[in-house]
C-alpha cells in the first residue's frame, strides 16, 4: 500500500510537470494544427525569469523582507514573459506560414535554436530589458483609445509608444545590470535556483515523505489546468477559441476574428510554457538546453491524448508518467518480486530512466495501432480526420 | 523527359559540370584535412537525397532520418573493429574489457563478414525504417503527427544506444579510423582520398537512382500523395505500400551515407542521433530545393561547407545564423535556392532593383522544339 501510494505520488508529480508544459501545446496545436518546436525554450525563458525573479529579490532592499514569496511572483513574471515572447513568435513568423504545419515546424526549430544561442551569449539583464520593451511595445496600443489609433496620427501614436517601450526597455537593462552583477555578463554556464526555506523538506504523511516542491508542482498544475478549463468554459474569448478550434471557416463566417483568437490562444499557450518553466527551475539546475529534455515528452502527451480535449491531455501525461516512474525506477520489481525470471529480466533491463523512455515509446506506438488518433479523437466528417 | 524544359536542363548541366569539375579538381587542390571534409559533406548528400524522396516528392517530413543514418554507421564501425580485434584478448574489440564482457554479443557475430557488412549497411536501416513507417502510415498518420513520432522515435534510438555500454560501448561509440581494411589503418591518408572517391562515386548513384524512381510512374504517385492524399486513394491506389517503400528507401540510403560519414570522420556515437542533426539535414534540402534532387545535393554540400567555414571563425555565431536559415527558408525562399533559380527568380530580382526591364509579353506561351504549344 505504502509503496502504491509512493509510486502513485512520483508519477503524479512526474506528469504534472509533462500536464503543464503539453497543456499549452495542445491547445495550440488543436487551434491552429501547429506544433511549436521552440515550446521548450519558451519554458527555458520561464525558467530564467524564475531565477531573474530571485536574484531581483535578494539582492533589491525593499523586495528583501518577501524573500520567501518570490516563486508565486515567479509564475506571474514567467507567465508573462514566455507569453510575449510567444505572441512576438506568433505575428512575426507563424502568421506567415498559416496553412502549411511541417513549414512551421522548421521555422519554431529555428526560433528555438535562436533563442537558446540568444541566452548563451547575451547578457540576461539586457535580454530581460528586451522583453520588457517588446511587452510594452505589444501591449501598449490596448489602452490606447481606437479613435486615437485609426486616426490621422496614429502611426506617429504608435511609433511613440514603441519609442517609449524602447526607452523603458533600455532602462530595465541598465538597472537591472546596475544592481545585480551576476546578471550584467553573458554566460553560458547553468544556474540553480534555490527554492525558498518553506519549500524545502518534506510533509510525512502515512509513513511516507513528500517533497513539499513536487507538492507545490503539483498545486500550480492543478491551478493552472482550473484556471484553463475556467478560462474556456466561460468566458466570451474562450467561447470563441473552442469554435475556432471545432471549425475555423465557420467561426470566421459568423463574425469571430480568429486572428484575435490565434494571438489569445498563443499567448496562453506560450505563457503555460513560462509556468511549466517554474516548475522545472524547481526540479534542477537552468541551462539553454532545459527544455529539449522536456519537450519530446510533450509530443508524447499531444500524440496520446488527442487533440482538442483537455481531458484526453490529462490523462496522457498522468498515465505517461505513472508509467515513467513504474519502468524506470524498477518498481515493478519491487510490488512483485518473484515475477517470471524471462519477465523479470526484461523489466530489469528497462529500469532505468532513459531506458523507460524507450518502453514508452514502444507502448505508445502499439497504443496507436487501435486508437491512431488518439485517446479522444475530435468527431467530424471530413476525409482527412 | 518532358518534365526536362530546356532552361531546366541548362542549369541542370551548369551545376553537374561544375559539381563534376569540383570532385575531379578536389583531391589534387585541396589538402587533406579539407578533402576529408568534402568527402564527409558528399557522404552528407546521399541521406538528403533521401530526405528530398520522402519530404519533397511524398510531402512526409521525417525528423528522425538520424536513425537510419547512425545505424549504417554502426554497421560499418562493428565490422571494422571486429576485422581489427584480432590480437585483443578473446579476439572481441578491446572496449568489452572495460565493462568486463568477454563473449561477443551475439548480433555481432556475422558482422565478421564483410560482404554481410556490404548488405546489412542498407538493406537493415531500410528494414527498420520499412517497419516503422508501415506501423505509422498503416493508421494514416501523417502531417505533423508524423513529424514528432519519428523525432521521438530518434531521441528513443538515441537514449538506447547511449545507455548500452556492454552491447555497442555507450555514449563513446565505436572508433574506426584506428582500425585495419585491407592492410591499411582506416584514417590513414591513402584511405581516406579512396572514401572520397568512394562517396563521390556513390552520391552520383544515388542521383540516378532517386531520379530512377522519381521519373515515372512510381514518382507520379508519389507527388499525388504529396499534393492529396486522400484523392490517390480514392482513385484506388494504397498510399501506404507507396509511403512505406519510399520511406524504406530513405532510410537505405540514409545508412549508406551515415557508413561513409563514419569512414571519414572515424567515429560513430549516438551523437549521430541527436536531434538538431536530424532536422539539420531537412534544412539542407530545403535551402536547396526540395522536389530537386540536385538541389537537395547542392544544399548539403554548400551548407555543412559553410558551417564549417563560419564555426572555425566565430563559433557563437553559427546558432544563430542556423536559426535565421531556418525561418528565411521557409518564409522567403519556400522553393529552395535552386526552385528559386529555375522559377526565374534571379531575373525578378533584377527587376525590382530596376536594373532590367521586364521583356515578357501577354499571354506568354511555352514552346517546344517542334514549335508546338506547350499546354
Amino acid at each position: 500500500m505504502q509503496l502504491f501510494l509512493e509510486s502513485l505520488f512520483n508519477g503524479v508529480a512526474i506528469g504534472s510537470v509533462l500536464l503543464v508544459a503539453a497543456l499549452g501545446l495542445a491547445i495550440v496545436f488543436g487551434l491552429m494544427g501547429v506544433i511549436n518546436l521552440a515550446h521548450g525554450e519558451l519554458m527555458m525563458l520561464g525558467a530564467y525569469s524564475t531565477y531573474i525573479t530571485q536574484l531581483i529579490f535578494k539582492q533589491v532592499s525593499f523586495l528583501k523582507p518577501y524573500y520567501d514569496l518570490y516563486v508565486i511572483v515567479a509564475i506571474g513574471i514567467a507567465f508573462l514573459v514566455s507569453g510575449t515572447v510567444g505572441i512576438l513568435l506568433e505575428r512575426t513568423v507563424i502568421r506567415r506560414l498559416y496553412g502549411s504545419p511541417l513549414e512551421t515546424l522548421l521555422a519554431t526549430w529555428g526560433v528555438s535554436l535562436i533563442l537558446q544561442q540568444f541566452v548563451r551569449s547575451v547578457p540576461l539583464a539586457y535580454a530581460s530589458g528586451l522583453v520588457v520593451a517588446l511587452f510594452f511595445g505589444l501591449f501598449s496600443p490596448l489602452f490606447i483609445s481606437d479613435n486615437l489609433l485609426s486616426g490621422a496620427k496614429g502611426k506617429l501614436i504608435r511609433a511613440c509608444a514603441w519609442g517609449f517601450s524602447a526607452l523603458l526597455g533600455v532602462a530595465t537593462g541598465g538597472i537591472l545590470s546596475s544592481l545585480v552583477s551576476k546578471l550584467s555578463r553573458a554566460s553560458a554556464r547553468n544556474v540553480d535556483v534555490t527554492a525558498p526555506s518553506w519549500m524545502r523538506g518534506g510533509i510525512d504523511f502515512l509513513g511516507i515523505t513528500f517533497p513539499k516542491t513536487r507538492l507545490l508542482i503539483i498545486l500550480i498544475t492543478v491551478i493552472s489546468v482550473l484556471v484553463v478549463i475556467a478560462f474556456l468554459d466561460k468566458t466570451a474569448w474562450g467561447i470563441r477559441i473552442r469554435a475556432v478550434t471545432q471549425n475555423r471557416p465557420m467561426s470566421d463566417c459568423l463574425g469571430i476574428s480568429t486572428e484575435k483568437v490565434d494571438i489569445i490562444t498563443f499567448g496562453i499557450g506560450s505563457g503555460l510554457a513560462g509556468v511549466a518553466g517554474v516548475a522545472v527551475s524547481l526540479l534542477g539546475s537552468v541551462g539553454p538546453n532545459v527544455g529539449g529534455n522536456y519537450i519530446v515528452g510533450c509530443f508524447m502527451v499531444v500524440v496520446l491524448g488527442g487533440v482538442g480535449n483537455l481531458l484526453g491531455t490529462i490523462l496522457a501525461s498522468f498515465s505517461i508518467g505513472i508509467m515513467t516512474d513504474l519502468i524506470g525506477a524498477g518498481r515493478l520489481l519491487t510490488i512483485w518480486p518473484d515475477m517470471p525470471s524471462p519477465l523479470y529480466s526484461t523489466i530489469d533491463f528497462f529500469a532505468t530512466t532513459s531506458m523507460a523512455r524507450v518502453m514508452i515509446f514502444a507502448l505508445i506506438v502499439i497504443f496507436l495501432q487501435f486508437k491512431p488518433t488518439g485517446m479522444f479523437p475530435q468527431k467530424g466528417r471530413m476525409v482527412e480526420s | 523527359m518532358s518534365i526536362f524544359s530546356t532552361k531546366k536542363s541548362w542549369i541542370n548541366l551548369t551545376i553537374w559540370v561544375l559539381l563534376i569539375a569540383l570532385i575531379i579538381a578536389a583531391p589534387s587542390v585541396l589538402p587533406v584535412f579539407r578533402l576529408n571534409l568534402l568527402g564527409r559533406y558528399l557522404s552528407l548528400a546521399i541521406v538528403a537525397l533521401g530526405v528530398d524522396l520522402i519530404w519533397g516528392f511524398t510531402g512526409m517530413l521525417s525528423l528522425g532520418q538520424g536513425i537510419f543514418f547512425a545505424l549504417g554507421g554502426y554497421c560499418a564501425a562493428m565490422f571494422l573493429q571486429l576485422n581489427s580485434s584480432g590480437e585483443f584478448p578473446n579476439g572481441i574489440p578491446e572496449f568489452f574489457g572495460l565493462y568486463g564482457v568477454e563473449k561477443l554479443p551475439f548480433f555481432w557475430e556475422p558482422f565478421k563478414s564483410s560482404i554481410f557488412t556490404l548488405i546489412s549497411i542498407w538493406l537493415i536501416p531500410a528494414i527498420i525504417a520499412g517497419l516503422l513507417g508501415y506501423l505509422v502510415f498503416r493508421n494514416r498518420i501523417k502531417g505533423v503527427y508524423f513529424s514528432i513520432l519519428t523525432q521521438a522515435a530518434l531521441l528513443v534510438f538515441f537514449n538506447f544506444f547511449n545507455g548500452q555500454q556492454k552491447l555497442i560501448n555507450g555514449t563513446n561509440g565505436l572508433k574506426t579510423d584506428v582500425t585495419q581494411l585491407f592492410g591499411q589503418m582506416v584514417g590513414s591518408e591513402i584511405m581516406q582520398r579512396w572514401f572520397f572517391w568512394i562517396s563521390a562515386v556513390l552520391v552520383i548513384l544515388a542521383w540516378f537512382f532517386a531520379r530512377w524512381i522519381v521519373r515515372d510512374r512510381f514518382g507520379n504517385i508519389l507527388i499525388g500523395i504529396r499534393d492529396d492524399e486522400a484523392r490517390v486513394r480514392f482513385t484506388g491506389y494504397n498510399p501506404v505500400i507507396f509511403k512505406t517503400i519510399i520511406f524504406s528507401i530513405a532510410g537505405g540510403l540514409a545508412g549508406i551515407s551515415g557508413a561513409l560519414y563514419t569512414v571519414q570522420s572515424g567515429i560513430v556515437s549516438p551523437q549521430f542521433m541527436t536531434v538538431p542533426f536530424s532536422i539539420e539535414m531537412v534544412v539542407w534540402v530545403a535551402v536547396g530545393g526540395r522536389g530537386t534532387l540536385l538541389g537537395a545535393i547542392l544544399g548539403a554540400v554548400l551548407i555543412n561547407y559553410a558551417k564549417s567555414l563560419v564555426s572555425e571563425a566565430l563559433p557563437a555565431s553559427w546558432m544563430f545564423i542556423q536559426g535565421g536559415l531556418f525561418i528565411l527558408v521557409v518564409t522567403a525562399l519556400p522553393e529552395g535556392v535552386l526552385g528559386w533559380i529555375r522559377k526565374d527568380g534571379p531575373k525578378k530580382l533584377l527587376f525590382l532593383l530596376g536594373i532590367n526591364k521586364k521583356l515578357e509579353t501577354y499571354p506568354s506561351l511555352e514552346v517546344n522544339e517542334q514549335g508546338e504549344v506547350k499546354s
